[in-house]
């Protein structure tokens, strides 16, 4: 779903996972929702000695983890976070899949219940190429990590960076900290974060 | 299941090789049933070394109708052992790396103390007053052979079907003792569906007048049509729909026209007379009698106030549940029911569904993706505990 690549630096992993790992504490319980073909969770379990647990959607990216050692289990973050027991995670990790959620404000109050602090990216539907291109094509942006038609793409939930930074105030979660990437994963910050960032990391915790 | 260890002919083999321990009337197994087991062995093999350690230890549970001949040529039929492609060097259950037990049930028939293994009080074959037993009772009876052996913790505790459900309660009642858990093809609590079938297939063995109420050792009668029957039965559980159309589908065997008869016009026909008359040159029919039972009987959750998650309360063991897609005996939402009370416990599990149109008996064949499933969740254990590459 992303356009990134790999950072300099860091172990062939997606500058935008790098962002999230350099986030996490070491020794530190993780729960990567939406795990994809376990990347995060191995650079995680290599670098900083974290047990951690993965959930994906596809099974061939289910088994694919489970063949490299990692724990990983075949479910989706609508219908199985409701199964986990309150604050059982330093962080859950919900990368590039909030918006293809049915229900994400549910998911968000379920990620800040099973874990300490909640790390979530997602592709900034206010970024200004997709702006551009609905202003000036008036048909549905496929860019920024929205690359798929609007007939048969998954996400059926993009928002801008203040949309979710309303919905994190509605919920009463607490924001630790925000930073934007352009598509290059250079840091974009200030008030123009919403028109500059293709996308965002934002790290909650509850009150 | 589809085993294929078996002699062609004549009464069920005597075991020749192999290992077994005998307990003695100081060392009493006790039973769920509430009996005491004053005597009884164990028969069972080991491949490959046991490290100075002892921290490589895995132990395979067999199925219904498995046994302790994993691999390697068979000592009474010369055949393949019924895991012949997972455990070996440089297989999923690598013996280059691994310490490999697997013992025969309790209640089995193929060395271990079952109906047909002479009772020591009364000098004549157990059969039909052989006690009830559980599967409890046979990890409770493996966790002596274990002591025995002097291996305080196993790197691993597998198996499929009613070798998974022997991993589970291995994993949920000696939970410092097992370091991981690969239940495969498996459920917490025999289905109603299943226990209808296991009904079907004793019903069979006691209409057939030769099984005499169990006394057929005494009488010298072989029960041999009602547990061809019984076998018939369970083994159509054992395949899908789709594998039977692929294998099979209408074709006749040896003819060209239907024979207006009840003869073994089609092939599929003709493959089931073959597995049920292979199986009875193997298996004790009060074996199976007792075996059925002690999986009707199995039910995790309600040994846990009826809540599987209790079950697993702060289990330190590393759990990977297989299932796969067209097993309709032990379908994936079984074992997805046991991944849901494990993540209720924020436990160390990973799930995988392999995609197969081989049914329940997927895990004894040569299935790529389960096998590279399960070394690689092996592996990533070995590395945990330190084991060497």
């Amino acid at each position: 779903m992303s356009d990134f690549q790999p950072a300099a630096g860091g172990a062939g992993l997606r500058v935008d996972l790098l962002a999230i790992a350099n986030l996490i504490g070491t020794n530190s319980r993780v729960l990567d929702v939406g795990c994809g073909d376990g990347a995060l969770l191995q650079f995680l379990a290599d670098h900083k000695d974290v047990d951690g647990r993965g959930i994906e959607l596809s099974q061939a990216g289910v088994n694919a983890c489970v063949s490299l050692g990692l724990s990983v289990v075949q479910g989706d973050a609508d219908a199985d976070l409701a199964n986990y027991p309150e604050q059982a995670f330093d962080y859950v990790v919900l990368s590039q899949t909030l918006q293809a959620t049915r229900n994400p404000r549910q998911v968000l109050l379920e990620l800040v219940r099973i874990g300490r602090r909640a790390i979530v990216t997602f592709p900034n539907f206010g970024y200004w190429r997709i702006r551009w291109r609905l202003l000036m094509g008036g048909r549905m942006p496929m860019v920024g990590g929205l690359g798929e038609h609007w007939y048969e793409t998954p996400n059926i939930h993009p928002c801008t960076i203040r949309d979710f930074e309303v919905l994190c105030s509605d919920l009463g979660l607490s924001i630790e900290h925000q930073r934007v990437l352009d598509d290059e994963g250079k840091a974009q910050a200030g008030r123009w974060a919403n028109l500059f960032g293709g996308q965002a990391l934002f790290m909650l915790r509850r009150h | 299941m589809t085993d294929p260890v078996f002699s062609e002919s004549g009464e069920p083999p005597s075991v020749h090789g192999g290992e077994s321990v005998t307990f003695g009337k100081g060392r009493p197994l006790h039973l769920d049933c509430g009996i005491e087991l004053e005597q009884f062995t164990l028969a069972y093999q080991t491949y490959g070394e046991l490290n100075a350690e002892k921290s490589n230890a895995i132990l395979a549970c067999h199925a219904l109708t498995g046994d302790q001949f994993v691999a390697g040529a068979h000592p009474v039929t010369g055949k393949g052992g019924w895991w012949g492609l997972m455990v070996g060097p440089g297989r999923p259950l690598d013996t280059d790396r691994y310490f490999v037990i697997c013992v025969n049930v309790l209640g089995g028939c193929m060395g271990s103390t079952g109906p047909k293994e002479i009772n020591p009080a009364t000098g004549k074959a157990w059969g039909p007053s052989f006690p009830f037993i559980t599967v409890a009772d046979m990890v409770r009876a493996q966790v002596m052979a274990l002591d025995h052996l002097g291996i305080d913790q196993l790197f691993c505790v597998l198996g499929g079907s009613m070798g998974g459900m022997q991993a589970l309660e291995w994993a949920v009642s000696y939970p410092e003792r097992v370091f991981s858990a690969v239940p495969i093809a498996t459920a917490a609590r025999h289905s109603a569906q299943n226990i209808a079938f296991h009904e079907v297939g004793r019903q069979a063995i006691m209409a057939d007048p030769e099984w005499c109420e169990g006394n057929y050792l005494l009488q010298g009668t072989h029960p041999h049509a009602g547990l061809a029957v019984a076998r018939k039965a369970a083994h159509i559980t054992y395949l899908s729909e789709a594998a039977l159309r692929r294998k099979f589908g209408r074709k006749l065997q040896d003819r060209e026209a239907l024979s207006f008869g009840f003869d073994a016009d089609f092939q599929v026909e003709s493959y089931l007379r073959h597995q049920g008359s292979t199986f009875v040159d193997r298996f004790d029919a009060n074996s199976y009698l007792y075996i059925t039972r002690a999986m009707d009987y199995f039910d995790i959750a309600a040994e846990h106030g009826g809540h599987l998650a209790n079950a697993f309360k702060s289990t330190p063991v590393r759990y990977c549940l297989i299932s796969f897609t067209s097993d309709w005996l032990f379908p994936t939402a079984e074992s997805r029911e046991i991944v849901r009370a494990l993540n209720a416990e924020a436990a160390n599990v990973s799930f995988v569904e392999v995609e197969t149109d081989k049914g329940h008996d997927a895990f004894l064949l040569d299935e790529p993706e389960f096998f590279k499933t399960l070394a690689g969740f092996l592996d990533g254990a070995a590395k945990r505990r330190g084991l060497k590459g």
